[in-house]
């Protein structure tokens, strides 16, 4: 009984949390999107022409409504997935995704398995 | 002339380092544990060869001989002294001939210091130290040479930018060389311990010192290349997971792995093959990151001028080195057997090797999958910091737990103390991060679970120094630095929850207010220095009552011409005020970016503490040995 | 340790060095290709005289069109224009011209001097509309054919040999 009325202010609670992520910041896509001639800068950290334009064009893109995934996509659509600094979820970049889940699951296997072969010590 | 002396001396490396190879190889055959003094004596005098040669660069920068190659394209006559010194390593191949100072010194200091070792495995460390020697002294011979000469020699240098005259430019290399440079030590002695079957606890000893040094160097020079990229870089931020900061990093996860290790092998004779894995692993991440950031095959920040040849010298040398310890660890790999415990000290030192392992493969993949992409199908791929943040910091908030627990855990047996004593901790870091949110603000689930858990690692660590002080077993290292990593990593969340960025486009005069700050441009000034111009703006942050003044500066210089941007920087010991300043093309408006980022000095603090806690271990051992 | 463990081992090791082998000798300067062969997009840029507007549709009429982002304050663009003003003589192709994030009189002082190889002039302003073509400096060019699908970008100013791949192009 208790345990219920203490997730359900849990819930409530941590809507507050949520609450505060729901809206675009355009300042988290321009971090997310690279500056093409600069030195590996982001568009946030670069005050070149072309960061300039891209900060008017994604401002532009908020108002019309597109999601962050959508704004990403536009601009990966214009200039290729290196203008963007999250690699995109798709089959190329698989193995980047998976691979270091894989390798902690994998080593965890590797430890367990040193202890299921051999004798314990009891004292 | 200081270009024929330099290469006399590069030359007479090379030929000592064969005499050594040769006369070990003939000692190797002779019985008894004896070294002939005349290995010694030309150790020594290599040592001394490589730095007299390496002076002689410094002297031929300090009086700005333009005849060499190098001192033309990276310095100046007008550039002030301390930089034409330092300068000297700051390039690619003065750079080079630091790797060749570490490398022998490191060398000739390892033979010295393990007199209690078997001869065979001292004298196969110091071939193999001085076969890696000869590589680089050929590199450098052949392809990178410092004292290359210039005809008709030019009346002045190239090399008067000033993004690189900065006193922590300066000192980064040789921290971190120092760090992966110095772990060629250990590769060396790995392979010797292999072929000569050493492979007792002793061997932990002889190389458990080393370890540490390069550890706390490296840690050292890491952290002084992300304060100088914070001070100079002008965005704020430290630390960007470029690549050629990731470079730095590789080597320190396999470090870290394997100071634990060693623990773990010279007290319970356990794990050999895996602590020399790691002891290979270092020194072939350390010249796999030199390849990825000297021959051009990635784009960064920070890169080098690059060259092809560069590339593919290093990449055979490397390919030497992984396919050599790979082959020898496939001739002498044999199955160990282990007795462990779930709940035993051993057991915590592989979930840190296994989270250190983890680390490692994530920035390993990011750093080198866009090169795989664009080789493979021709597709250029950015992996940036939401890939490295997003993979990375839900698993830290788990590895912090462990690191408060796992030094707790006894040796080889399976009890548990205490685990009420760990709720009560938890309760405390759940209730102080509580606190944090109601005098902060709100935060995401993850942020939460992240400083929870390094408060857990702080309060448990303060719990074993107040219980361990009263025991009188105390291992202050240890509790510092683990101590110092929980900080960091709350320090580090904290920055980065409450940091305010703000960007503006302001003319002289404007006043910009947001919440209970206000900005305003109050002045626009023209100053003169030696070799630069600068447009200084006078911006006054008012908050609440709190009054800063901050001049951000744009620097035009002649010679080259380039324009830098300064930030203003106001530090306290709460916060940061941040404020840089760029000109807009065709028109009066200032581009200002106006940062607020609590607690950066703690986050700088807390790495020291941590390369206190290995030094302070390093003496300890010193001091007992 | 079992043969096929050592051979898987050997086996990564060799392809992540091949690979680093091959990565030496790729180009490291980055040209958005990305659009090619792909329809342009939706755009509306106005002219440099007049306020109506010149979109994608106006195109269609041409068998071959270069488009061509400049400006007055870019030097490489300079150094470029002589090659635009001898495409601009071909009977296939029509040139226009987008003014780039520049100032009428300052374009016009431009074309005065070294000549107007545009037969349609228009401007950005912003440089918003050079955006949708995914241009991120100039000068670049971007040739298209009569069915508007991007043949070829051109990142920086066009070079004799450009040239000549145009007038090749351009010929059937």
């Amino acid at each position: 009984m208790n345990i219920k009325y203490l997730l359900i202010i849990l819930l409530v609670a941590s809507q507050s949390i949520f609450a505060s992520e729901k809206q675009i910041d355009p300042k988290e896509i321009q971090k997310n999107l690279r500056c093409l001639v600069c030195q590996g800068q982001s568009i946030s950290d670069s005050n070149s022409d072309f960061a300039q334009t891209i900060k008017m064009v994604v401002d532009d893109l908020i108002n019309e409504g597109l999601t962050e995934a959508e704004i990403y996509s536009f601009m990966s659509d214009k200039y290729g997935e290196w203008i963007v600094f999250k690699p995109q979820l798709n089959i190329q970049n698989l193995l980047l995704w998976i691979l270091p889940y894989m390798a902690l699951i994998l080593g965890g296997f590797f430890i367990i398995r040193l202890f299921n072969t051999k004798n314990k010590i009891t004292k | 002339m200081i270009s024929n002396f330099g290469n006399f001396l590069l030359f007479a490396s090379i030929v000592l380092s064969l005499s050594i190879i040769y006369l070990s190889n003939k000692n190797l055959k002779l019985n008894g544990n004896q070294i002939t003094k005349i290995i010694f004596q030309l150790s020594l005098i290599q040592s001394t060869l490589v730095v007299i040669c390496f002076f002689t660069l410094i002297a031929a920068f300090i009086v700005s001989d333009f005849s060499l190659i190098t001192v033309y394209q990276n310095s100046h006559s007008m550039k002030p002294i301390f930089y034409k010194i330092t300068g000297t390593w700051g390039n690619h191949e003065g750079s080079l001939m630091l790797w060749v100072i570490i490398l022998t010194i490191f060398s000739f200091l390892f033979l010295i210091y393990n007199k209690n070792h078997p001869k065979k495995f001292r004298l196969l460390t110091l071939i193999i130290q001085n076969i890696l020697i000869i590589g680089f002294l050929f590199f450098i011979l052949l392809n990178s040479n410092p004292f290359s000469p210039l005809s008709p020699i030019p009346k002045e240098g190239l090399g008067l930018n000033p993004i690189l005259q900065d006193p922590a430019l300066a000192i980064h290399p040789p921290l971190l060389y120092i760090g992966f440079v110095g772990s060629s030590i250990y590769f060396s002695a790995a392979i010797a311990s292999l072929i000569s079957n050493y492979s007792e606890k002793n061997f932990a000893s002889s190389i458990k010192n080393w370890i540490l040094i390069s550890w706390s160097f490296q840690t050292l020079g890491i952290l002084v290349g992300s304060i100088w990229a914070y001070y100079e870089l002008g965005w704020g931020g430290f630390w960007f997971w470029d690549p050629v900061e990731n470079a730095s990093l590789l080597p320190w996860f396999a470090m870290t792995a394997l100071f634990h290790s060693i623990i773990v092998f010279e007290k319970r004779n356990l794990f050999y093959f895996w602590v020399i894995i790691l002891c290979l692993m270092t020194f072939i991440l350390s010249v796999t990151g030199t390849f990825l950031v000297r021959s051009g095959i990635l784009n960064s920040v920070h890169t080098f001028a690059s060259d092809p040849t560069r590339g593919i010298y290093i990449l055979s040398f490397l390919s030497l080195m992984i396919f050599g310890s790979v082959f020898l660890l496939f001739k002498k790999y044999k199955t160990e057997n282990y007795n462990l415990n779930q709940n035993s000290k051993e057991t915590f030192v592989l979930v840190n090797n296994w989270f250190m392992m983890f680390y490692l493969v994530t920035v390993l993949l990011g750093t080198i999958y866009p090169i795989f992409t664009d080789a493979l199908s021709q597709n250029k791929i950015s992996v940036g910091p939401p890939f490295y943040n997003a993979i990375i910091f839900p698993v830290v908030v788990i590895f912090l737990i462990f690191m408060a627990i796992g030094p707790n855990a006894s040796w080889i047996k399976n009890k548990f103390d205490n685990i009420k004593l760990y709720f009560l901790i938890l309760i405390g870091a759940i209730l102080i991060n509580l606190m944090i949110i109601l005098f902060f603000k709100n935060f995401s689930i993850l942020s939460n679970f992240i400083i929870i858990s390094a408060l857990f690692l702080i309060l448990s660590s303060l719990k074993d120094f107040v219980i361990s002080k009263k025991k009188n077993n105390l291992d202050l290292a240890r509790i510092i630095t683990h101590a110092s990593f929980g900080f960091l990593v709350l320090f580090i969340g904290l920055n980065h929850i409450s940091s305010v960025e703000k960007d503006y486009n302001m003319k002289i005069g404007e006043i910009k207010k947001f919440d209970n700050y206000s900005i305003e441009f109050k002045n626009l000034e023209l100053k003169d220095f030696i070799n630069y111009q600068a447009v200084v703006g006078e911006f006054e942050i008012l908050k609440e009552k709190d009054r800063n003044i901050l001049k951000p500066e744009i620097r035009i210089y002649s010679n080259p011409k380039t324009l830098t941007y300064e930030a203003s920087i106001k530090t306290s010991f709460i916060k940061d005020y941040y404020l840089t300043m760029s000109n807009i093309d065709r028109s009066d408006y200032y581009n200002i970016k106006f940062q607020e980022k609590p607690f950066m000095i703690w986050i700088w603090l807390s790495v020291i503490m941590i390369v206190c806690g290995g030094l302070l271990r390093f003496f300890k051992n010193a001091k007992n040995s | 340790m079992q043969k096929i463990v050592k051979t898987i081992i050997f086996l990564i090791f060799l392809f992540i060095l091949s690979v680093f082998f091959i990565g030496l000798n790729r180009d490291t300067n980055y040209n958005t290709a990305n659009q090619i062969n792909k329809e342009i997009p939706d755009f509306k840029v106005s002219y440099i005289d007049e306020e109506n507007f010149f979109t994608k549709n106006d195109l269609r009429k041409n068998n071959f069109t270069l488009i061509n982002f400049w400006a007055s304050w870019c030097a490489p663009c300079r150094i470029e224009h002589p090659l635009l003003i001898r495409l601009s003589e071909e009977k296939n192709m029509k040139i226009v011209g987008v003014n780039f994030k520049d100032k009428k009189e300052h374009a016009k002082k431009f074309l005065g001097e070294l000549g107007n190889p545009y037969d349609v002039s228009t401007k950005d302003m912003n440089g918003k509309q050079s955006v949708l073509f995914g241009i991120y400096g100039i000068p670049e060019s971007i040739l298209v054919n009569k069915e508007l699908i991007v043949i070829k970008k051109f990142v920086g100013p066009l070079s004799v040999n450009d040239l000549n791949y145009i007038k090749e192009i351009i010929k059937q």
